[in-house]
């Protein structure tokens, strides 16, 4: 039986790495998303610049779940090198679609799916001189031809070109022939073959189409973020990339110059280096990394700590450890950022869960930062920095102003009747009042110093002065714990024993997960974390139940642990989902391991 | 453990251009070992300061990990300072300068600080012509964990322990010539008479200026057999010329024979006139300031004075095309680009 349906089936496009298939595949999830149908792209690429696989998986799925299903329906198969797993992944009751200038073995001989074989090269042959073009629009024609499969409205896909093209319209031209191409080929050869359909919708009238690491950069933009210190790694450059985009365009003085500058840094330590230097300094400085970067930043995290720097440091995790797989997505660099350095250091955790919460929690990092005058590290992913996601659209409250924290001016100064300590608390909130070199011709100067330091800012070996002052340090963390965003809790059944926790890239598939459970009756309430220190909400939320799921996306359940240590929950009452081999979390795999769980407590008597 | 000096203020004492004292540009005791080369440093930066009339204020001290790191405590207490981690106080000062352009930014590092550890970071500064004044104190030693060699220590020379270093040494000036740093100057903790000027020099050239001081470490490698005791230093070094420096606005009274003194006007508007002791060192040409070096390693002497000076480079900003307006005044108004603009961008993501 062949699978069938209308706006909700996952298609997954194999191909060669450099040939060209991006930004057609991209034009494909682009037009279902601008059909108003909820879509949800990713990109599963190697780490290589040419030849090796590359996997581009859509969900189209009417209800809105835009986690990774799992799975696939149709497949179309442009790479040699995968073709024979791409075929035995497919679904059956799935469609294959391949070039049919390439006779597929003898042992393809599956009875459960349909074959769709379009001659891409010998079309784009016979139709395009320049052979390069050819090879580049056999991708295009292939989006033609899934047009008709899926019954698009045409009109969208061509509009989606024109407009990409808008300034080279010359360029356009020979992709619209391609896709006409392709659409016709399908339309005399495969007149009613495929059952799945892609129907308007209109779901989607304000939202948008954007990879978190735009809407980061966008973040920093609004933020008010001068000065950035970045090296180059894999899933965060584009963070930089975006930021240097941006601040071209909207930062020039009247002049043309920058109001921002951005260096490219001989290693993360300078990255850091640079962005701490400058938030000394009164500008608001940011670098953006990931893991690797993270390992060696660890000594500069503990200085700003301890010297009290505000900085913005936006992690966009990979698979680790070490090199790991530097394309891949994981949520593994918790507990390395929650306590980064030596000695006893914490530091203020961001969990953004789409590209709008990138672009409000890293805008909100910057005013955090001074605030606490401390590091603040948005916890992005892969998944979330580099794939396109649907969200609301990001807006700016326009009478919304920077908060700079407790920096003391030159009138504040001469004002004080008592004597001015860089660390000294005046306010019993652990927070201190800072001054910015070159403030005032006398008053407000300190030496800054990771060594231990006494209220004054002077240099002390005293036993008694070190604790008070790391003391004062956990009462500033304590205060940390209003600022940072609370946790999104969802109590659908209040007697209910189950819960759910979980952050980042994980909400939408755990949501679609406890959905597909809800609808078998069983009830779990959820905790989506946004921040760290954790607010007694958390604590209370995990009370409440008495058994809590902790869904992420690492192998050792680092947030579990966070978790156990920071809120002294007893270990046995947190039960780990975990998923950690490089692709995106599915909501099947969520449900199949609580169920399991579910069935095994039941089966020992134990549990409701 | 560092403590302010006595406040004590005698009404007479002499006065700069600013009004202020030398006791103004003073910071707390020091703590190092008496007769230490750094604090005659310190105190050559004091000077130097004072006499050039700079705001206090307007300067940002910043520094790595060392005996020779722990310094800036000891000058210019009522300067905004940063003691950061060992080797990396190039990105701090280069993340400082990149927010306010207008502060002068005096930075001290060790041998160990720079040479080894911060080598990364140190020749990058270089390259960017960061606009600072970049102080080595260079004992050829790590100080502060007991004097083990470190890699500007020559091969051969010997410290406290009696071990001659097996290894090649790095010559940070040649290096940062290499590199083209656009001021380079080498000097010795022990001659103020040159190393007061040569700071002020430093300070006026704009973009990056290495100064290289030898500087003994008394407690361990002060030793006969040391290329960086005082003694050997004093015997061996040569300079390549005497120099006046003439601050912006000041008026040139003397004036110089031509042929042997070469004058260099700084971006700020000083001069530099140098006397040459060697007519055929021209300092201002890379190939022959590196040539310079390699001659006298040769021989064995210590080259000394302005070893390297081009005023036409670039600094960072320049590069970078930052706007002149110090980046860290920069308020909403100028940062934000608003929500319409937002709205508008949205449309690219529909
Ligand atoms: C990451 C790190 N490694 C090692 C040290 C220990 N350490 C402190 S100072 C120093 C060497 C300092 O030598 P130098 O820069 O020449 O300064 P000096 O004391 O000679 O003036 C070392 C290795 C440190 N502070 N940090
Ligand atoms: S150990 Fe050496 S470098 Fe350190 S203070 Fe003493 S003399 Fe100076
Ligand atoms: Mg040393």
């Amino acid at each position: 039986m062949k699978l069938q349906g209308v706006n909700d089936f996952v298609i997954r496009f194999a191909n060669v790495n450099g040939s060209g298939s991006a930004s057609a595949n991209a034009l494909f999830a682009k037009s279902v998303f601008r059909l108003g149908v909820p879509v949800s792209p990713k990109n599963i690429f190697p780490s290589n610049i040419q030849g090796l696989p590359t996997w581009y998986e859509v969900r189209i799925n009417e209800k809105g779940n835009l986690g990774r299903r799992g799975g696939y329906d149709v497949v179309v198969a442009m790479n040699g090198q995968t073709l024979k797993k791409d075929y035995e992944g497919l679904a059956p009751g799935g469609y294959f679609m391949y070039d049919s200038a390439r006779q597929l073995p003898a042992d393809f001989a599956r009875d459960d799916i349909t074959l769709i074989d379009i001659p891409l090269t010998q079309i784009c042959n016979r139709e395009f001189e320049d052979p390069k073009l050819s090879q580049l629009l056999k991708n295009i024609v292939y989006v033609g031809a899934l047009t008709h499969l899926f019954d698009m409205e045409f009109s969208v896909l061509t509009d989606s070109i024109l407009s990409q093209y808008k300034k080279k319209p010359k360029l356009g031209e020979p992709n619209i022939k391609a896709l006409e191409l392709g659409f016709e080929y399908a339309a005399t050869h495969f007149q009613d073959t495929c059952k799945l359909k892609v129907k308007r919708s209109n779901q989607l009238t304000r939202h948008i189409l954007m990879d978190g690491n735009t809407a980061t950069a966008l973040g920093a933009v609004y933020g008010g973020a001068t000065v950035a210190g970045w090296y180059p790694i894999t899933p965060s450059t584009s963070v930089i990339e975006a930021f240097d985009r941006f601040t071209g365009q909207y930062r020039r003085d009247e002049s043309g110059k920058k109001r921002v500058a951005i260096l490219q840094a001989e290693d993360e330590l300078t990255a850091l280096g640079i962005a701490l230097g400058a938030s000394w300094n009164g500008a608001r400085g940011f670098t953006a990394t990931s893991g690797p970067g993270i390992s060696l930043m660890n000594e500069f995290l503990g200085l700003a700590y301890f010297a009290e720097i505000p900085v913005v440091l936006i992690d966009v995790q990979r698979t680790g450890p070490s090199t790991g797989m530097p394309t891949r997505t994981q949520q593994s660099d918790i507990l390395l950022c929650a306590y980064a350095s030596h000695g006893d250091t914490k530091h203020v955790l961001l969990f953004p869960c789409d590209p709008r919460e990138c672009f409000e929690m890293t805008a909100d990092a910057f005013d955090l930062a001074e605030r606490l005058q401390t590091p603040v590290i948005i916890m992005s992913d892969l998944d979330l920095g580099m794939n396109d996601h649907i969200c609301l659209p990001l807006e700016w409250d326009d009478t919304r102003t920077y908060d700079r924290g407790k920096v003391l001016d030159g009138n504040q100064l001469e004002s004080l009747t008592e004597k001015w300590g860089r660390y000294l608390d005046k306010d019993g909130d652990g927070i201190c009042y800072r001054t910015i070199p070159g403030t005032h011709p006398r008053l407000g100067s300190y030496f800054t110093r990771g060594s231990s330091h006494d209220e004054y800012a002077a240099y002390t070996e005293d036993n008694d002065t070190y604790q008070r002052i790391m003391l004062r340090l956990d009462k500033k963390w304590q205060t940390a714990k209003s600022l940072v965003p609370k946790p999104d809790i969802q109590v659908s059944d209040t007697g209910t024993g189950y819960g759910a926790v979980f952050f980042g890239t994980s909400a939408q598939a755990s949501h679609e997960a406890l959905e597909t459970l809800e609808s078998k009756g069983i009830m779990i309430n959820t905790m989506r974390l946004r921040g760290f220190p954790f607010q007694d909400e958390v604590r209370e939320f995990i009370d409440r139940h008495k058994t809590l799921f902790v869904i992420e996306q690492n192998r050792d359940g680092q947030m579990r642990t966070l978790l156990i240590n920071e809120c002294r929950i007893r270990p046995d009452k947190l039960v780990s989902i975990t998923h950690f081999d490089g692709l995106p979390i599915t909501a099947g795999h969520i449900s199949d391991s609580i169920q399991q769980i579910l069935n095994a407590q039941t089966q020992q008597g134990g549990a409701q | 453990m560092s403590s302010p000096r006595p406040g004590f203020r005698h009404p007479d004492l002499p006065k700069n251009d600013l009004g202020y004292t030398r006791r103004d540009y003073e910071g707390a005791a020091s703590t190092l070992c008496a007769g230490c080369g750094h604090d005659s440093i310190s105190n050559a930066i004091i000077n130097a300061c004072y006499e050039l009339s700079l705001e206090p204020s307007g300067i940002a001290k910043m520094s790595g990990i060392g005996c020779s790191s722990k310094t800036p405590a000891y000058f210019l207490g009522k300067s905004h300072g940063f003691n950061s981690v060992h080797g990396r106080m190039p990105s701090i000062a280069t993340g400082a300068n990149m927010a306010n352009r207008d502060l002068t930014y005096i930075g001290v590092s060790g041998d160990g600080d720079t040479a080894s550890i911060g080598m990364g970071q140190f020749v990058h500064i270089v390259r960017r012509n960061l606009n600072m004044v970049y102080i080595v104190m260079n004992n050829g030693c790590y100080g502060l964990t007991k004097g083990q060699d470190s890699a500007t220590a020559d091969r051969g020379s010997a410290g406290k322990k009696g071990r001659p270093n097996p290894f090649e040494s790095i010559d940070l000036c040649e290096l940062a010539i290499a590199l083209g740093a656009g001021f380079v100057a080498r000097g010795f903790s022990g001659d103020k008479e040159q190393l007061v000027p040569l700071l002020k020099a430093a300070i006026g050239h704009r973009g990056f200026a290495l100064v290289d001081v030898i500087s003994p470490c008394v407690t361990f490698n002060n030793t006969a057999a040391s290329t960086k005791s005082y003694q050997w230093v004093r015997d061996h070094m040569e300079a390549t010329s005497f120099f006046d420096f003439i601050p912006p606005r000041k008026e040139i009274t003397t004036q110089y024979g031509k042929g042997t003194t070469q004058s260099v006007t700084l971006h700020d508007g000083g001069v530099i006139h140098l006397h040459k002791c060697d007519e055929s060192i021209d300092v201002t040409r890379r190939r022959c300031a590196i040539d310079a070096l390699e001659q006298h390693l040769e021989k064995g002497r210590l080259l000394t004075g302005i070893l390297h000076i081009n005023e036409s480079l670039n600094d960072t900003h320049d590069i970078l095309e930052t706007t002149e307006t110090r980046l860290n005044t920069l308020t909403e108004k100028d940062l934000c680009p608003g929500n319409q603009v937002l709205q508008d961008m949205m449309e690219n993501y529909r």
